[in-house]
């Protein structure tokens, strides 16, 4: 059998006197959607962060490919076809789409090495298409897409340069029903490409319908990592919200029971 | 052009809209505003000759301004740029005359220098994140006292001068300090340095890799750094053209007064600025243009002149300055949320 692209191994990280994760694995494989759901200050982050270079982690292992290694920062990260979009600094707004797209590898001709805009500009227009992305104009600034465009530039950019695994913090959790469900959309098309995508989410709603695995994590700790065929929305969803309040969430979600199982993105998030 | 299939969304996205988000569009309406104000007043003023001496003072503050414009653009600012003019004419002149060096070589010596100071001030911002307004602030005060005290130590007087006698002086200034005639209209050959550098800027802004990072670095750092462009390297870069610029300027000045007073260039800091933001510079970074900032040069250059030419007292130019400035950062403003506006 083939390792996985990227695993965990009772990964943990401190800061100062934060705890901030404890013995957290976590395992990626081609062509699946892990997802890592969590409350706020769960750990969600500091996990990708340890997965995308930014932290050391102080426990555990991490293994790419079922090698040990330790990343030396984000670039390395990049560099072996790690990438990250993370929610917030995704994207320049001020600059157009084009240039967002190859910001960090943009193609160059010529003894001066001058950019190659024409070609930039077709294949920015070519690979949005090919991911179904529908962009009005590439020369448009960044800023003035929504929320949910932006993300699928950014989901798209990390796939044309050629990311195994891709990483995404929170991606539809500032998004719409409808935008939601576009994001969501693109994720699975990533993972059809053969790509292993990371999805955080706190919205169980958003991850069941494309996640193959689901990690929960509660305040540092993990809950347990769940392939599909062993968990329902409902289990997944009680285990987010924690025992104590299962009855209270089960009486409130049988009050709007249709709304339950409702198609990805039609529930709201919390 | 750029779309292969017309977008229904797309309302009418052309050459017009196209034409209102470039961010020079202000200045542009600023400076035929200006020349036909000034050209009502006074005939000589749009007279070939007329240009020619308007674009003399435009030139020096132009290749300021274009640069402290890429560093704007990068989202950093340099108030040690105007001041380092001074201290880079001080140390050539100061070099060729008291120590009897070749005029080039004091030059090169002058450029060793500003590099050094842009380096200092480029690893000090990015290696302590402090504001490059407080940074520079510091530069700019250590140099202005550096260039009083030194000059004062060595000279006993508060300037330098006698360049002329130095080997070499004649070469390096119809080199940089010299006129050339067009059309037998007499043309400041910093005009065409000035010229030169806004060409080389802008292709660097829109057609290379290093523009695509500073306009990255300027819009959001963090997310540039998360995609592998080399923040910190663009930003030390960015310094170090300022510090040539302010190099170039303050050679260019030296050899055309033949001396520098131990105070000059003491003020200019924000006036490179001024131009860079009438030019369409955001304060905030990540937007904005050279050829902006090179007209918002020759506004200054016209009003400079201008103002002498209509025969007025030279203390309206800090009026008109002022009120330059209001105008075009609203005008650029409104431009900017019109543009913004109708494309969502
Ligand atoms: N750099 C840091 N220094 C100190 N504490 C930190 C740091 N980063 C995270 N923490 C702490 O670690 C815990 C986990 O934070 P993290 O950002 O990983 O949560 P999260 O699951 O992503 O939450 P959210 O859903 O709000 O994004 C929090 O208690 C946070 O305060
Ligand atoms: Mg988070």
């Amino acid at each position: 059998m083939t390792p996985p692209l990227l695993e965990a191994r009772d990964v943990g990280k401190v800061f100062g006197s934060v705890i901030a994760l404890r013995g957290v694995s976590l395992l990626v494989r081609a062509g699946e959607v892990t997802c890592v759901l969590g409350d706020n200050g769960a750990g969600k982050s500091t996990l990708i962060k340890i997965l995308s270079g930014v932290h050391g982690q102080d426990t555990g292992e991490y293994l790419l490919d079922g090698v040990p290694v330790r990343l030396g920062g984000p670039r390395e990260a990049l560099d072996r076809g790690i990438a990250t979009v993370y929610q917030d600094l995704a994207m320049i707004p001020l600059m157009s789409v084009w240039r967002n797209f190859f910001l960090g590898s943009e193609p160059v001709t010529g003894p001066l090495r001058r950019l190659d805009v024409a070609r930039a500009k077709r294949v920015a227009r070519d690979e949005l298409r090919d991911m179904g992305i529908d962009i009005r104009d590439v020369d448009q600034p960044v800023g003035t897409l929504s929320g949910g465009e932006r993300q699928s530039v950014a989901i798209a950019r990390a796939v044309y340069f050629g990311a195994r695994v891709l990483i995404l913090d929170e991606p539809t959790s500032a998004l719409g029903v409808k935008q939601a469900g576009v994001v969501l959309r693109y994720i699975a098309r990533a993972r059809d490409r053969g790509l292993g995508v990371v999805f955080i989410t706190h919205n169980p709603h958003h991850a069941f319908p494309v996640g193959d695995r689901f990690l929960l994590l509660n305040r540092g700790t993990s809950l347990g990592q769940f392939d599909k065929a062993d968990i329902t929305r409902d289990e997944l969803t009680s285990l987010m919200a924690g025992g104590a309040e299962l009855d209270q969430l089960a009486h409130e979600l049988d009050r709007d029971g249709p709304d339950r199982d409702a198609a990805p993105g039609a529930a709201t998030g919390p | 052009m750029t779309t292969v299939t017309a977008d229904e969304r797309v309302a009418g996205a052309g050459p017009l809209r196209r034409l209102l988000v470039r961010p020079e569009l202000g200045s542009v309406v600023g400076a035929i505003a200006v020349f036909a104000f000034f050209s009502a007043q006074s005939p000589v003023f749009r007279s070939a000759d007329g240009v020619a001496n308007w674009l003399d003072p435009a030139s020096t503050l132009g290749i300021m301004a274009v640069a402290i414009a890429l560093l704007m653009i990068g989202g950093e600012f340099d108030l040690s740029a105007g001041v380092l003019t001074g201290t880079t004419g001080l140390v050539m002149v100061t070099l060729a005359t008291r120590y009897g060096w070749n005029v080039w070589a004091a030059m090169l010596a002058g450029l060793v220098l500003a590099l050094a100071v842009g380096f200092a001030n480029g690893l000090l911002v990015v290696r302590t994140k402090l504001p490059s307004f407080i940074v520079t602030l510091g530069t700019f005060l250590m140099l202005q006292g550096l260039n009083l005290g030194v000059t004062k130590a060595l000279t006993g007087t508060v300037q330098v001068s006698g360049l002329r006698r130095a080997e070499g002086y004649q070469a390096a200034r119809s080199l940089l300090a010299g006129s050339v005639s067009v059309g037998g209209v007499e043309f400041r050959v910093a005009i065409f340095w000035w010229i030169g550098v806004t060409v080389l800027a802008t292709w660097v802004l829109m057609r290379s890799r290093a523009g695509n990072w500073i306009f990255a670095v300027g819009g959001n750092e963090q997310a540039a750094r998360a995609v592998g462009v080399p923040a910190a390297r663009t930003k030390i870069v960015l310094f170090m053209t300022t510090a040539t610029a302010a190099w170039l300027v303050g050679s260019i000045l030296a050899l055309r007064f033949t001396s520098v007073q131990a105070n000059s260039g003491i003020g200019q800091e924000f006036i490179y600025i001024i131009a860079a933001v009438i030019g369409g510079c955001l304060l905030t970074g990540g937007y904005g243009s050279a050829i902006g900032a090179s007209i918002g040069a020759v506004i200054f250059g016209m009003a400079d002149k201008g103002i002498v030419f209509a025969g007025w007292d030279a203390d309206w130019f800090k009026f008109f300055l002022g009120a330059m400035l209001l105008l075009a950062t609203l005008a650029n403003r409104l431009v900017r949320r019109y543009a913004e506006e109708v494309r969502r």
